[in-house]
């Protein structure tokens, strides 16, 4: 379980800005607990819990305060990524945050009504919407900020100097896949201001994990980040097995770390075929997607399903690997580095693809570590943060690889910092199957793992052991926790508070694209409106793991 | 052209119906609306592998005003719902819409507060494919199936003349 520290809510503020000049200047996430229907009765219904990540990427922080009232300090003013998670937490508790520049909704839609991750919210009770939101209210605020319009005595705005065009940008849009909209002010083709809305995707994720048991709960995890389902399964059951105190053997370990990879690669081939179809290069597309392909017929024969495979189980997974994997795996890797050499060989010297992506979409190493970015994305702008290197788990620290890293954080240096990583994978990978070890695939522990099939079928203990961890779920332990590993996108967390049973309290995830998005709107503002759409490819915003 | 021409020296008797029924087959133009993973399949659809262009079905736009059959790939939530809802009305007829994947046709295993409950809450629906997510083949059937009916004119373009979805205002 983490160490949680307790801080009186009148001291929030101090703390954190205390905390901050130690050097914890990154904000992982904010979330809020209801307390009302917890077994042990706590000093108030609602917590504010801060996770924070010192500058040298090895420790975090968990904090939590109680509040007396739905009410707090912003600290948007400390970190710039606090505003959208200051956001979201008023949208699902209801909790203000005083000060806070814009406090609006910002998953559930604007004529909804209470709060959903409130205890007293009812789950399936949906509002219909029937009208979406202009945004103009906002993109108002934000011309005000910055001083393309000024306020007249009388009320209304002054005269703009510029010619200013008003445009929306999803979120049915091709270049916004599907569930991103971002509405632009233009000056010509030149974006004065942005404002980005999100949301269009949120499916409840946090609230559904309150009333399945955890293993139930690993299909749901799957479609966080649909490009890479079997990372955000890891990551889950690594929380809950941590909560539970077991240990796993080498070769779950390992198999896990192979997955990882492979999902990198997985992930990271179709955000580089689908940014490079909006910047014109439909060639790339074909060879890059045929190994993902490949890769999905691995997958498939490994866990029956292409795309959400639910691979792993508390404790394990669901099945060993089949036997002829390896020289599978191995014809599957071939045509990855295939089909990445033909993609380099079409862009690496290609006046267009530089041109369009050098300096272009940039965001600096300070501005994405108080947005709390991570991954590719914090990596291509210079900073060396990788969960594998600075916080190891199953045994990363074994293996041989390298961080990739670019210069600028411009597209170029995201695009190029993915093609990087796709070699450090398979690197990664080999290193695994040399020397896979052997044993079980499951803990050995009944109350954790199920039990073989034969001893179902035959024995009454087996019968029984099936039917109470089936129904019941795995019981973790109470407490609170957060754990967290390289996913593909970045750090991916769990923070999971249990009260005993076999369904968590409570569920938040700390999801990189939410973060990243965060961003995007600064990052836009300036640049061209084709450049945004680069820019947005390259974030590879998955909206399944921002909205949830 | 002359009648007589010796390349003209057949000649084939036919219903317009049945013309027609036989042009727009090949000619579906999909508007996909893909919002998550479904999404994800439908671009394996359209890859080399599995390759939506050898059924007449390649000329994927984004615009409503250009398609004709739109495919929804995703999950729809309440937040997305009138999205939806205004893409289909600015697609003219005829028109057909599939509902691919488990979230679209029903809500999926999102039953909660934040996830429509199946598409034709919103909008009217010709055909429905199961799956989360449905196979690449699972779509490709769809489609085949759509363009046999199209073939034999099964659709009445009347046929949504009552449909009233629940965002329409009475
Ligand atoms: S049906 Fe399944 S795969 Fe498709 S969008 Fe819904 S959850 Fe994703």
């Amino acid at each position: 379980m983490s160490e949680i520290i307790i801080v009186p809510h009148a001291k929030i503020y101090a703390y954190i800005l205390e905390k901050f000049s130690d050097g914890f200047n990154y904000l992982l996430d904010i979330t809020a607990i209801d307390y009302s229907e917890y077994i042990i009765k706590q000093e108030e219904d609602f917590a504010l819990v801060y996770i924070l990540r010192h500058e040298n990427f090895k420790e975090h922080l968990v904090l939590k305060t109680y509040l007396p009232e739905l009410k707090i300090e912003t600290i948007s003013d400390v970190f710039k990524g606090a505003d959208w998670l200051e956001r979201e937490v008023y949208d699902q508790y209801g909790i203000t945050f005083v000060n806070h520049p814009n406090l609006r909704r910002i998953l559930n839609h604007k004529e909804f009504i209470g709060h959903p991750l409130c205890k007293s919210y009812p789950i399936t009770k949906g509002q219909f919407l029937y009208e979406t939101d202009d945004l103009l209210d906002e993109m108002n605020n934000r011309l005000l900020s910055k001083s393309v319009v000024c306020k007249l005595e009388s009320g209304s705005f002054s005269e703009c100097n510029k010619d200013l065009m008003f445009l929306n940008l999803g979120p049915s849009h091709p270049a916004s896949h599907g569930t991103i909209r971002t509405f632009v002010a233009l000056d010509g083709e030149t974006i004065e201001c942005a404002v980005s809305e999100i949301g269009y995707l949120h499916r409840g994720f946090e609230k559904s994990c309150e009333n399945h048991t955890y293993n139930q709960i690993v299909p749901y995890t799957d479609r966080l980040n649909y490009c890479s389902a079997i990372s955000n399964n890891i990551a889950f059951v690594k929380a809950v097995e941590e909560m539970l105190g077991v240990a796993i053997n080498e070769r779950i370990q390992a198999i896990r770390v192979m997955l990882l990879e492979l999902s990198r690669i997985e992930d990271h081939v179709v955000c580089l075929a689908a940014v490079l179809v909006d910047m014109g290069g439909l060639t790339n597309y074909w060879y890059m997607y045929n190994p993902r392909e490949d890769i999905y017929d691995l997958l498939s024969k490994l866990t029956g399903a292409r795309l959400t495979n639910s691979y792993m189980r508390v404790g394990g997974m669901a099945n060993d690997l089949y036997e002829g994997f390896e020289a599978d795996l191995q014809e599957v890797i071939k045509k990855v580095q295939y089909g990445v050499a033909q993609t380099l060989s079409l862009i690496k010297h290609n006046r267009i693809f530089h041109d369009r992506t050098q300096n272009v979409g940039v965001i600096s190493a300070e501005n994405a570590i108080s947005y709390a970015m991570t991954g590719p994305n914090l990596r291509a702008t210079g900073v060396a943060f990788d969960m594998r290197k600075d916080a190891p788990y199953y045994g990363y620290e074994k293996y041989k690889f390298d961080v990739v890293v670019g210069s600028v954080g411009d597209v170029y240096d995201r695009v190029m910092v993915r093609f990087g990583e796709i070699d450090e994978s398979i690197k990664i990978i080999n290193q695994v199957m040399q020397n896979l070890p052997e044993g079980e695939i499951n803990v050995k522990n009944a109350s954790i793992a199920l039990p073989k099939k034969e001893a179902v079928y035959t024995t009454i203990e087996g019968a029984m052991n099936q039917f109470k961890l089936t129904f019941e779920g795995v019981k973790v332990p109470l407490g609170e926790h957060y754990s967290s590993i390289e996913a593909t996108n970045g750090e991916l967390g769990f923070f999971i508070v249990s009260d005993g049973s076999g369904t968590p309290y409570k569920v938040k995830v700390k999801a990189p694209s939410f973060t990243a998005m965060s961003a995007y709107p600064e990052i836009v503002e300036g640049g061209q409106l084709a450049d945004a759409i680069l820019t947005l490819g390259s974030l590879n915003i998955i909206a399944g793991e921002m909205d949830r | 052209m002359e009648l007589n021409s010796p390349s003209l020296e057949v000649a084939i008797t036919t219903t317009l119906d049945e013309a027609i029924g036989w042009a727009r087959e090949s000619s579906l133009w999909p508007m996909i609306f893909g919002t998550a993973c479904c999404a994800i399949e439908f671009m394996s659809v359209a890859a080399s592998k599995y390759d939506i262009s050898r059924f007449g079905a390649e000329v994927v736009r984004f615009s409503p005003r250009q398609a004709d059959l739109l495919i929804v790939a995703g999950t729809i939530t309440y937040k997305q719902a009138p999205i939806l809802k205004q893409i289909y009305e600015q697609m003219s007829e005829p028109k057909w819409v599939i509902s691919m994947g488990a979230c679209a046709c029903s809500g999926g295993f999102y039953d909660n507060y934040t996830t429509l409950q199946g598409i034709d809450e919103i909008i009217p629906v010709d055909l429905y494919v199961g799956g989360c997510p449905p196979r690449p083949e699972a779509l490709i059937d769809a489609l085949l199936s759509l363009q046999n009916d199209l073939r034999t004119n099964k659709y009445n373009p009347n046929r949504h003349k009552d449909f009233k979805g629940r965002l329409d205002h009475v």
